[in-house]
């Protein structure tokens, strides 16, 4: 479903990443791990097609095309996500009127009518309890005035909605108690399916307790030095990143 | 970045979705302005005597008078002598009773604008008095209103039917004296809108003008003149875009209103004309005279105004605090583009006791346009406990464009209570990728986050209003970040 060849990118004139290979199918869930300044964000904004990188080398296919050139827009509605780090806040924009117009661009770019208003309502109805949202976020300005619960508890709702092929899960646990930590981990394993693939970027592993990675990736200074299952991600709880450092400085 | 710019360049460039022109024969008097074309416009619109007069005093005020250049504003000075100060539809002699007798080719002009006015009429029960150039062609509900006394009708058909009102009010807000543009406005006014509503009555639906201007080279000058008397309210809507066309055109429209005792008004503007190509050639000067006179104890008098259009905007549509007790609210959103120019705000004038003013304004730059809020909150000497609350916001987009703020404050009476609150912003990087992140085209992103920062002017606008707000919030802007 993706697959990311020898990438390197740079911002201005400093390079980020330095050559990443990563493979991902359906169904499949992988970790990325590594400590702050590796480009794991880089990683998840050049797939969701952010300005203000450049590609200097390799590639990135979805689905077997090419998708460099491809607008963000476009990206999302060919089902790419990106749940953010840091959910923005748009002041005088309902959280409801986003979403419909985020669910009604992707149904359009389908070749299908936009959602009638009351099947709207219902399908929001529905993924709000499931993720234990209140109601009345619906109708509150995009984050604003969002607790760090609320924000990344909002980012799973519209994913819930948007029900993309990839999802790119940024630091997704951080900034929660244990509680939301358990709500949100609960409403991304309730999208988990065969035709869903996910990418978790996080620094820690508790994230990795409540939803169980297929691979475990370890970002360091731009590339991908060890890659392994889920007990990787153990290991680096238990010894650090400086293990995986001091590891691979001995064996290369 | 560079594939944003690029996205963002080629949605910059998109043309002005209203500009077509339409194929209609005018009765137009050649270009030029002295007495003797006053006294043509005068006797083409049959005016009593006394209207003449007025116009004269007018024309020979403003002989006196000097262009103005005081605004953030440069311009070409105008050759007003190139201009033609009259035209009309050829269906002057027998006017049509209803649309069916409208020319089709005029209708169809309102209906690629969106505004088809048989669907207006039935569907949001407005009643409109469009003006096509300089004369009123349509006049519609008017067997309902006149049930309550009600008077909506051209200007030109108030001379008529209602000369005494005139003579009682024209002027009385807007003095002929009053400054450069409205002057020639008073001397060669062609139409607009007259609206009276009798003692004690809610007026039941929105009474609306939408304003075209057409025939080439034609300065516009629209009067429009409402009175609200003793606890009575109206709701007054004006509407405009233009065709687009190669030479500035000069509008100097005036607006009066008067409130009397316990009377309100609320004067609502969705103004998009014709704001001139990428680089500020053509386009529309719209230097316009607003002024309203909360004349009588707890009467209101509200403004709301969004700003779209015209290669320059040179507007202060104001409120006279004279009735005690007395409100004034003025809510804009002015919004450049390109080489645009504004100048925009307001005046309370704070003369009755315990009267209070609101003043919300939203300005968005992008492009290389310039866009200034100018205020002015004044406060009389025997003015006791005036209140006012301004807020002036600011969003740019890019770096090419300008922000500015003037508000001019001036108390005498030590009783008030005044407050100034202003912020500047640009919009943001993050915001954008953020609703593109979920699939929005640009287009749509940048109109809900500007139409975000708009709410609080939007959410005054009546209902139908508010949505044709919104889309051409994003029409205007489309592109516009880079």
């Amino acid at each position: 479903m993706l697959e990311i060849k020898d990438l390197h990118v740079k911002v201005g004139e400093k390079p980020i990443l330095k050559g990443i290979n990563i493979q991902v199918q359906p169904g499949e869930i992988h970790a990325i791990m590594g400590p702050n300044g590796s480009g794991k964000s880089t990683l998840g904004n050049i797939i969701s097609g952010r300005g203000g990188y450049e590609i200097t080398d390799g590639t990135i296919y979805f689905e077997g095309k090419d998708i460099h050139e491809d607008l963000p827009e476009q990206r999302a509605r060919n089902g790419i996500f990106l749940a953010f780090q840091y959910p923005v806040e748009i002041p005088g924009v309902t959280n409801i009127y986003m979403l419909k117009a985020a669910l009604n661009a992707k149904r359009r770019a389908q070749g299908l009518d936009e959602i009638d208003a009351m099947d709207f309502i219902t399908l929001v109805k529905d993924k709000l309890k499931a993720l234990k949202m209140d109601e009345s976020l619906l109708y509150r300005d995009i984050n604003s005035g969002f607790s760090g619960g609320e924000k990344k508890r909002n980012e799973i709702l519209q994913m819930a909605i948007l029900e993309p092929k990839l999802a790119i899960l940024d630091e997704t646990d951080s900034g929660l108690d244990i509680d939301a930590l358990r709500t949100v981990s609960d409403g991304i394993n309730a999208l988990r399916s065969p035709k869903r693939a996910m990418i978790l970027v996080t620094h820690y592993q508790r994230l990795l307790d409540y939803i169980k990675p297929d691979f475990v990736h370890v970002l360091s200074k731009g590339k991908i030095i060890k890659s392994g299952d889920h007990s990787l991600a153990l290991e680096l709880e238990k010894s650090g990143y400086e293990w995986i450092n001091d590891e691979t400085t001995q064996s290369s | 970045m560079a594939n944003d710019n690029q996205q963002l360049d080629d949605m910059l460039s998109q043309e002005y979705e209203h500009g077509f022109i339409t194929d209609i024969e005018t009765d137009t008097i050649p270009p030029g302005l002295d007495e003797t074309v006053i006294g043509m416009i005068s006797h083409k619109k049959n005016e009593p005597e006394f209207m003449l007069q007025w116009r004269l005093q007018a024309y020979q005020h403003w002989l006196t008078m000097k262009e103005p250049h005081w605004a953030q504003h440069h311009f070409k000075p105008i050759d007003y002598q190139e201009i033609s100060y009259y035209s009309a539809p050829k269906l002057d002699k027998d006017r049509p009773k209803s649309l069916d007798e409208v020319d089709p080719e005029l209708l169809a002009t309102y209906a690629k604008l969106g505004i088809p006015l048989k669907e207006q009429e039935m569907l949001a029960g407005v009643a409109v008095d469009a003006v096509f150039d300089s004369v009123s062609v349509a006049t519609t509900f008017k067997g309902k209103l006149s049930e309550l006394g009600i008077i909506f009708c051209s200007f030109s058909e108030a001379v008529q039917e209602h000369p005494e009102l005139i003579k009682q009010y024209l002027g009385t807000v807007v003095p002929y004296t009053d400054n450069f543009f409205a002057t020639l406005n008073s001397a060669v006014f062609t139409d607009g809108s007259f609206v009276y509503i009798p003692k004690g009555v809610r007026c039941p639906m929105e009474l609306s003008t939408y304003f075209r201007i057409n025939a080439a080279s034609t300065g516009q000058f629209e009067r429009t003149l409402i009175i609200a008397d003793e606890g009575s309210y109206v709701s007054y809507l004006e509407g405009c875009t233009a065709p687009m066309r190669d030479e500035n055109q000069l509008h100097a429209a005036v607006v009066e209103l008067i409130a009397l005792k316990d009377a309100q008004i609320k004067y609502s503007t969705v103004q998009n004309w014709y704001p001139g190509d990428k680089d500020g050639k053509g386009g529309i000067y719209n230097f316009v005279t607003k002024r309203g006179d909360c004349r009588g104890s707890n009467s209101k008098i509200s403004w709301t105004q969004v700003e779209t259009g015209s290669a320059i905007t040179w507007k202060y549509p104001s409120v006279v605090l004279q009735g005690d007790n007395s409100v004034g609210e003025f809510y804009s959103v002015a919004v450049t583009n390109n080489m645009q120019q504004a100048d925009t705000g307001t005046k309370m004038y704070h003369l009755g006791n315990n009267t209070s003013s609101t003043v919300i304004s939203k300005g968005i730059s992008a492009g290389r346009s310039q866009n200034s809020y100018r205020g002015l909150i004044k406060v009389a000497k025997n003015a006791k406990n005036a209140r006012n609350y301004t807020q002036c916001d600011s969003l740019l987009m890019g770096d090419q464009c300008g922000a500015h703020t003037f508000p001019y404050i001036e108390a005498k009476n030590a009783s008030s209570h005044l407050e100034h609150e202003a912020t500047t912003s640009k919009i943001s990087e993050d915001q954008l990728f953020y609703l593109l992140q979920r699939g929005l085209s640009s287009e749509d992103a940048i109109s809900m986050v500007v139409n975000g920062f708009c709410k609080r002017v939007l959410k005054e606008l009546p209902m139908e209003f508010a949505v044709e707000a919104q889309k051409l919030l994003g029409i205007s802007l489309e592109g516009s970040i880079g």
